[in-house]
């Protein structure tokens, strides 16, 4: 049977905004006469509560079936509409919306007439689509209440914490054989200037005694499929491979310290060493010198390695004010590019360091600072850019401070996990402002220095962001994606699989009917409506709900009504 | 009809996500362009089969933009790849069906690019001006 349509078109003045370009009287009057449209009015302010109510009576009094609104954007008011026709116990899904403010009135405001004439023909084409729009149920999926959290770093250890509390149980899968990450090799923390270990150890403590955590040590991922709320994650020990259920997962790899071999002679002569391994040093107090050379910006903003390291310049100043306050006599000497002390306690830290007699030199990237071997001493002729002066250094150790590097099997992992990294393989989150600590795939997150290097105070602010997103769907215990999905007509499908190979989703996969022909069948919650699949099918038998090839072909043809 | 009474009918196809914003954008900025263009708003630049292209040009219109975002910007992570690809083919297309293959143009409008989707459109209507009437 062919349903009979029963439009009802609603244009809006939007004040002044539309009002005073577009004749909207003579549009109702236009509109009125189509056929199928059974109700047309104006409102001052579609919008406001009188319009929405009117919406709502005349889906009742006219029982209509369909609902277009003529105003301003879908962008900003389409939700808002849904809900009216909701409320009104008309499917959202047939409602259309044309806007004839931000792409009529707004941009053609000197010419009143062609305007006119433009937003009676949007309107039509709006009408032609919503006549073929179909009614659509939004599609809901069970969480399985679990997260898993890649890597038991200090932004793991408190994501698992965090949502532990919650009551939500957690695996931690860690590939080394102990917790903590980098911060095992931290000797203090900055402005503090307490004992790394305390903090870390209290944090571990917690984890281990508390009961939502399974710790999984000396573990890798191995495979990841499903989706959000139904992640399924093949992790691998030593002995053997288990399967681990999870509901929403956490990036929490970390990052590594640079190693700069062929850089300053290091591992070529003894006292050139990393800041990570001047920290061990000084945590098992095996470390004294009388003078001490700190080179900044070490394989960071340079050709290689584009990005600024972001927390050196501030390790650099913890450790040399540690070494200055061990002993006041050791002279430290940091040659700089330029020190990033963001922040007021940063630039108070930076200030407290010049104030103890730390010496700043800056060298040009130009005119990079020369190590050699003396027979005592290490030699560093440095080049001041500020005097245009050399000056000769005779040190017990030169110590360099390098960026942290994304961690060897990021681009193993990433693949797994279907997420992206930037170019400089740290992992992408899907919009820094927007959206940050999360992937544009749903349910998967990331927290800490696997994003980008950042200081502890950042790394545990992220990872409790990350762990509130990530509570968010496991604590509603369903997610609801649009209706709005692909779909195949199986009988016009030849089984060519493109749909398969083009969707950046995985949410189609191959089956086969019951005449062992191959089909695609899309995974509804996957679907995140781009209709590329729709685009490549030769068939035609894959389209998309609400942007379906004759949809916007009766669009096409009612233009130049 | 004398080329300058001409005036095109412009079909412009834009992405949910970056260009239909920016095109939003230069109506909140209120960037004057000509009436002639008509915009369908697609969830993804990428979704725009290659037919509806055509069938348009063959049905009355005398350009087809599509705009999308910016190459590597795609909120689909690589939708607009698709619409780029299918962009140098389809011009193939259009010449061996004998129409101007600088009747259908690729661009790519952020959501900040309010300024840019007026000038892009404004060119293209100037540009189909030019060629003038689709005669098929």
């Amino acid at each position: 049977m062919i349903e009979e349509k029963r439009i009802g078109v609603f244009i809006c003045r939007c004040g002044n905004n539309i009002g005073d370009v577009v004749d909207v009287p003579y549009l109702v009057d236009e509109i009125k006469s189509i056929p199928e449209v059974v109700y047309t009015e104006e409102n001052y302010y579609t919008c406001s509560e009188e319009g929405l109510n009117s919406i709502k009576n005349m889906i009742y009094e006219k029982n209509l079936n369909r609902v277009i609104v003529a105003a301003c954007t879908p962008r900003t008011h389409e939700w808002l509409f849904q809900k009216v026709c909701e409320e009104a116990g008309l499917n959202k899904y047939l409602f259309e919306f044309v806007n004839i403010r931000e792409q009529c009135s707004w941009i053609h405001s000197t010419e009143k007439e062609k305007a006119t004439e433009k937003a009676k023909n949007l309107i039509k084409m709006g009408i032609s689509k919503a006549k073929l729009l179909k009614p659509l149920k939004d599609i809901r999926s069970e969480i399985y209440p679990s997260a898993l959290i890649i890597g038991c770093g200090i932004a793991g250890i408190t994501a698992a914490l965090n949502l532990a509390n919650q009551g939500i149980q957690v695996h931690i899968v860690e590939k080394e054989n102990i917790c903590g990450g980098l911060l095992t090799e931290i000797n203090k923390l900055y402005q503090t200037s307490l004992p790394a270990s305390n903090f870390l150890d209290e944090k571990i403590k917690n984890l281990i005694k508390n009961r939502n955590i399974n710790i999984h040590l000396k573990s890798q991922v191995k495979d990841v499929s499903g989706y959000i709320g139904n992640f399924e994650v093949l992790i691998q020990n030593e002995k053997k491979i288990k399967t681990i259920k999870a509901g929403v997962i956490i990036v929490a790899t970390g990052a590594l310290e640079l190693k700069p071999y062929g850089l300053y002679k290091y591992k070529e002569i003894d006292g050139v060493i990393t800041q990570l391994e001047l920290e061990k040093m000084l945590k098992y107090n095996s470390f004294k010198a009388e003078s001490v050379v700190v080179i900044n910006c070490v394989g960071a903003r340079n050709e290689v390695r584009g990005y600024c390291g972001r927390i050196c310049c501030i390790t650099s100043l913890k450790n040399s004010i540690i070494i200055k306050e061990m002993n006041p006599d050791t002279e430290v000497y940091i040659l700089y590019r330029d020190i990033m002390a963001y922040g007021r306690e940063l630039e108070n830290y930076y200030k407290k360091a010049r104030k103890i007699g730390i010496n700043f030199i800056k060298y040009s990237p130009d005119n990079l600072p020369e190590i050699s071997l003396n027979e005592e001493t290490i030699d560093v002729y440095v080049l001041n850019e500020i005097t245009g002066k050399g000056i000769n250094l005779q040190v017990d150790y030169v110590i360099l401070t390098t960026p942290l590097i994304p961690a060897d099997d990021n681009t193993e992992l990433s693949k797994k996990l279907k997420v992206p990294l930037t170019n400089d393989g740290f992992y992408l989150e899907a919009h820094q402002k927007l959206r940050p600590v999360e992937f544009a795939n749903e349910g998967i997150y990331l927290c800490g220095t696997a994003r980008y290097p950042s200081n502890i105070t950042e790394t545990v602010l992220q990872a409790y962001a990350a762990a509130s997103k990530a509570s968010i769907p496991v604590k509603k215990g369903y997610v609801e994606t649009s209706g709005n999905i692909a779909y195949c007509d199986e009988e016009l499908c030849s089984g060519c699989g493109n749909c398969f190979f083009v969707c950046p989703f995985e949410a189609i996969s191959i089956k086969k009917d019951a005449e062992n022909k191959t089909k695609p069948e899309i995974i509804g919650i996957k679907c995140r409506c781009c209709g590329l699949c729709v685009s490549v099918c030769p068939d035609g038998a894959m389209q998309q709900n609400s942007f379906s090839d004759k949809q916007i072909l009766s669009m096409i043809k009612t233009m130049d009504e | 009809m004398e080329k300058k009474d001409f005036e095109p009918q412009i079909l412009v196809f834009a992405c949910n996500w970056c260009s239909y914003a920016g095109a939003d954008l230069a109506g909140i900025s209120r960037l004057q362009m000509p009436v002639n263009f008509r915009l369908i708003r697609v969830m993804c630049s990428g979704r725009v089969k290659p037919e509806l292209v055509v069938k348009a040009l063959t049905s009355g219109v005398d350009g087809v933009l599509i705009l999308g975002c910016h190459p590597g910007e795609c909120h689909y992570l690589n939708g607009n790849y698709y619409t780029r690809r299918r962009g140098i083919i389809l011009k193939s297309l259009l010449e061996y069906m004998g129409i101007e293959s600088s009747r259908f143009k690729i661009g790519w409008v952020s959501a900040s690019e309010g300024y840019k989707f007026s000038e892009i459109v404004k060119e293209f209507v100037k540009e189909i001006k030019d060629i003038g009437p689709l005669n098929l």
